[in-house]
């Protein structure tokens, strides 16, 4: 097995051992969608959300979830304990670089988040008839913008954050308003005009809007991609910028 | 060719120089030490040899290649002071992995029998005791079938029985042709582990030679402790030649000389029928030669560098 598959392959072995972030990642946001579906209120089409149903749009904020869990959670947690313990720092002693572990854990995510989103698509579909995307190839290419710019803020808090334990910390203090914003409390279709503009601005925002829009069978918002690429690269240059791969002395 | 060569090495950090001046070569097959206090500026300087850090000026070859040769990592092992591996990964995946970073590596089953880790192999690092954890950070060392070994204070924070056989280790290491780069500041470890050794202190080399020959430079006198069974005057002890000093403490009489000095002692007790008891003869060790050379001693407590 080459290094990036062996890397690949351990990390997914040493996700799966730790039972509660396999349950707010991979569990939970399915668990929520099926809790939200069986309030029979939320399974009526409403003229508020523009003939749509509540579940109808929870099914992107709850996939927004798991990209968060994964991008803002997982990642920052697990590469800041690895610089915190020296584990990058002794994968630099060794013919392959620390870079390979960082793509080994991107990888990882990005696999993960697809399994856990299908699986929420998969209910959603099955469970509560809930459309399948009607624009595959753009709700695809959305989800990828959305967890890129996702996994790029969380190298951002890798990037910053002084431990393992401070990184897990910022990423659970940033799920709130991100996922505020991404209608977790209240769709976006409920938003006053002014949190919409704002939440328009947001990664996750933009990403639930992108998921929506392409799930009903249009194109993105050319403003919605502008805002996850934007912070993708802004992020990724901070992130590259202040990444380290030992620990401050 | 020598297999690691240090020309002049300085690094400072923050203005502060780390290491200032270092110069030394190990020959190939040997267990070559460093030793000194915490912050003498001793894994700095193997941490430049790794490639990890990069000098301010000087130059360093390993294996004829500069420090950081990606064809360099495939020959060189490293296990490094205060590095871990995730909590949950069990030895015989860190193994594995390891493993997988190199071109020819080793056998995994054949250095956990090496190392006793065999009944441990799907044991999880965390649940590992230090000792346990110090020889899997060895093994890893190893698992690429380096031709040079730097092994960064690699019994601190182990029990002395732990010590003892990570040493035997080292030493059943060099005998299949290791070269080995050894940072300690263990005055007993270097010498019963190394060939010969650089004695660092504030970042310079003030000592470079075998253990004994770092003794025989500072002082060569001995000193012998008894307590005599009858009274024994001190001027039949002053007379002997080899004898130049005598001293009391309580009953014990403690006499420094030279030469054949315990030779001489017991044949005069002998000529006067006394038995010396709790005789004790006291040689200069390589803390001695370090206070004799720098006026510190070897456990001086600093931040660790």
């Amino acid at each position: 097995m080459n290094p990036l598959t062996r890397l690949t392959f351990t990390e997914t072995r040493l996700y799966f051992r730790e039972p509660i972030s396999v349950f707010f990642t991979i569990v939970f946001p399915p668990i929520l969608l099926v809790i939200l579906g069986s309030v029979p209120a939320f399974r009526q089409p409403s003229q508020d959300y523009g003939g749509l149903r509540v579940i109808d749009l929870y099914a992107p904020i709850v996939i927004a979830m798991v990209i968060v869990m994964f991008a803002l959670n997982g990642l920052p947690q697990m590469l800041a304990t690895y610089r915190e313990k020296g584990i990058l720092r002794r994968m630099a002693t060794t013919p392959v670089r620390p870079l390979v572990l960082l793509t080994a854990a991107l990888l990882m995510c990005t696999a993960l988040s697809v399994l856990a989103t299908t699986v929420v698509l998969a209910i959603g579909r099955i469970v509560f008839a809930v459309p399948l995307p009607g624009q595959i190839v753009g709700y695809a290419l959305v989800f990828v913008l959305c967890a890129v710019a996702s996994l790029s803020i969380g190298l951002l808090i890798a990037a910053l954050a002084p431990s393992g334990k401070a990184a897990g910390a910022i990423g659970s203090i940033l799920f709130f308003p991100v996922m505020f914003f991404a209608g977790l409390w209240v769709p976006r279709a409920l938003m006053p005009e002014a949190l919409v503009r704002i939440s328009d601005l947001t990664p996750l925002g933009a990403g639930v809007q992108s998921l929506q829009d392409t799930a009903s069978g249009s194109w993105p918002q050319p403003l919605h991609i502008a805002v996850m690429l934007g912070w993708t690269v802004a992020a990724g240059l901070l992130a590259a910028r202040f990444f380290r791969w030992e620990a401050a002395r | 060719m020598a297999v690691i060569e240090v020309n002049e090495l300085v690094k400072s950090y923050d203005g502060h120089p780390a290491v200032d001046g270092v110069s030394f070569t190990v020959e190939p097959g040997e267990i070559f030490g460093i030793l000194g206090p915490n912050g003498a500026g001793k894994t700095t300087t193997v941490e430049c040899v790794e490639g990890l850090r990069r000098p301010d000026s000087g130059t360093i070859r390993v294996l004829g290649r500069e420090p950081g040769d990606p064809e360099l990592r495939h020959r060189m092992g490293a296990q490094l002071q205060e590095s871990e591996l995730p909590d949950k990964i069990t030895v015989r995946e860190a193994l594995e992995l390891y493993a997988s970073f190199y071109r020819e590596p080793a056998d995994w089953r054949g250095l956990l029998d090496t190392l006793g880790l065999r009944d441990k192999a799907n044991v999880q690092y965390r649940r590992l005791s230090g000792g346990q954890k110090q020889r899997l950070s060895i093994a890893l060392s190893l698992i690429g079938s380096p031709e040079v070994a730097v092994l960064d204070e690699l019994t601190t924070g182990l029990d002395p029985q732990a010590r003892r056989d990570v040493w035997e280790l080292i030493e059943g290491i060099r005998e299949r042709g290791v070269t080995i780069l050894l940072v300690t500041h263990f005055m007993e470890e270097a010498e019963r582990l190394c060939d010969r050794l650089a004695l660092i202190d504030s970042g310079r080399v003030v000592a470079l030679n075998t253990p004994a020959g770092i003794v025989s430079t500072v002082d060569n006198e001995q000193r012998i402790r008894f307590r005599p069974s009858g009274p024994l005057d001190d001027v039949l002890l002053t007379a002997l030649p080899e004898v130049s000093g005598v001293s009391r403490s309580g009953k014990q009489i403690v006499v420094t000389g030279t030469g054949n000095l315990l030779h001489a002692v017991t044949s005069l007790l002998a000529r006067n029928q006394i038995i010396a008891a709790d005789l004790r003869v006291e040689q200069t060790t390589l803390d001695d030669a370090f206070v004799a050379l720098t006026g510190r001693t070897l456990d001086s407590t600093k931040e660790n560098r």
